[in-house]
């Protein structure tokens, strides 16, 4: 099983980055999902590398995101944990890891997801960010009282 | 810090008696009626309103403050494109509290956000309510105790938000609901759901006599007419959730009726003359209920 996360073989998929982040065993699937919600898609200068399906020993298969020459912050990358909380981040200076964390649900989000309720102020030309409280049930709307219990990445802004 | 009433669901049943409590004693007559001499109260309504207008025009009145309002929406700034966000900036600096309903859910959140004086919610969409639970509350606990008690849910449940906001509020007495509501109009599964975790017991009935004898208080809601496809559905539909004599007869001796009001064909006339209606008395039971609500965010 070892084998197959030999980075050999991965490098074939993607290439080792000298500086910047690596997020690995991101659910299968969910690569795209995973740099959209990081903001990251089309904005961003460094380059960006996206491996989806990988064979992993752990989870069978997994995606991966590399992002070069930027260290995601905390803040940026506990989002990932809304639609893949496995996910590990490896922060990556001269080819080496130099830290390996896991991600946390935060407590709170902003700006990151739409309400679906098409009656909520949070979806008008008001001065807000979108705020949900992250509970065991899902996100709750601190304008509305929705909750958004399933499908959180289709409500990504 | 600033005080705000914005959701039903940020009291505790500690907080929601202390304000019954208070609401009881201005009904004696145990008020100062200066006690808001030279506070000004700013009533700002996007949306029509008879009742929950006049009653906190009528206490702010009371304790012995007065009201500014912004007329109809049509004449205000915000028909100029003006943000809510920005308004509520701007009559912060006119008033000592503001009042707000507006259309959109989640709107006096916002304001409360904004405001640098205390904001009450008086209604946002199908949102929340929190002076009317309150004084739902109240006109029930003027006939009863709160505790235990087997409450009727009538009508609109899935769209009616006093509904809604009472059964949330009776969860934290320990009632038991029975819902009976057209095909549709239901209570909403979410709702439903929270309600049960918190332990709250359910029932629901298709007819209103299958409970009329187990219930201590029947709350009706209107059924909206444009819920319905044509005029003979919405008449089919609403004929078979009238309360009558008729029915009352079957209810315990104690049993009340209330409806939030305006009511339509949901209630008949000759209902009032019965012990049983409590509705009028419930609209009245809105002003000690604002005064209170207004002495705590304002005093």
């Amino acid at each position: 099983m070892k084998k197959q996360e030999n980075p050999e073989n991965e490098g074939l998929l993607v290439r080792r980055i000298q500086n910047g982040t690596v997020i690995d065993h991101i659910a299968a699937g969910e690569a795209l999902n995973v740099v959209k919600i990081l903001g990251i898609a089309g904005r961003t200068t460094e380059s960006l590398s996206i491996a989806t399906n990988v064979l992993s020993g752990q989870m069978g298969k997994k995606d991966i995101v590399k992002l070069s020459n930027r260290e995601l912050s905390k803040e940026e990358v506990d989002r990932i944990a809304l639609i893949s909380p496995r996910a590990t981040i490896n922060i990556i200076r001269d080819y080496k890891v130099c830290e390996k964390k896991g991600v946390e649900i935060p407590d709170m989000i902003e700006g990151l997801v739409r309400c679906p309720n098409p009656g909520c102020i949070s979806n008008t030309n008001e001065p807000i960010r979108s705020r949900f409280i992250v509970t065991p049930k899902g996100l709750h709307c601190t304008y509305c009282e929705w909750v958004i219990a399933r499908d959180i990445t289709s409500n990504i802004i | 810090m600033t005080r705000h009433i914005i959701s039903i669901g940020d009291f505790d049943r500690r907080q929601i008696d202390r304000l019954l409590d208070n609401a009881k004693r201005i009904d004696a007559q145990k008020y100062d009626n200066n006690a808001l001499y030279g506070k000004i109260l700013a009533t700002l309504f996007f949306e029509p309103s008879t009742r929950t207008r006049m009653s906190f025009e009528a206490a702010i009145a009371r304790l012995g403050g007065t009201s500014i309002s912004v007329g109809s929406v049509e004449a205000c700034s915000i028909a100029k494109g003006e943000t809510l966000a920005d308004t509520i900036r701007v009559v912060s600096g006119y008033a000592d509290a503001i009042v707000i309903r507006h259309p959109k859910e989640g709107a006096a959140r916002l304001a409360a956000e904004f405001a640098s004086v205390p904001v009450i919610n008086a209604g946002d969409g199908a949102g929340q309510h929190p002076s009317q639970t309150l004084l739902d509350l109240y006109t029930i606990r003027q006939s009863m105790k709160l505790d235990g008690i087997n409450v009727a849910l009538i009508g609109d449940l899935r769209y009616g938000r006093t509904a809604h906001s009472l059964a949330s509020a009776l969860s934290l007495y320990h009632a038991r609901l029975h819902t009976i509501s057209p095909k549709g109009l239901e209570l909403p599964t979410s709702l439903h759901t929270d309600l049960s975790e918190r332990g709250m017991e359910i029932t629901e009935h298709d007819k209103i006599t299958d409970v009329i004898k187990e219930v201590d208080v029947i709350y009706v809601t209107r059924i909206q007419r444009e819920r319905f496809p044509d005029s003979a559905s919405y008449f089919n539909v609403t004929s078979s959730y009238r309360i009558t004599p008729e029915l009352l007869t079957g209810a315990k001796k104690h049993a009340i009726v209330l409806h939030p009001l305006p009511r339509v064909d949901e209630i008949d006339p000759r209902v009032d003359l019965l012990p049983h209606a409590k509705y009028f008395e419930q609209s009245k039971n809105g002003v000690p209920v604002r005064m209170a609500m207004l002495l705590q965010v304002m005093q």
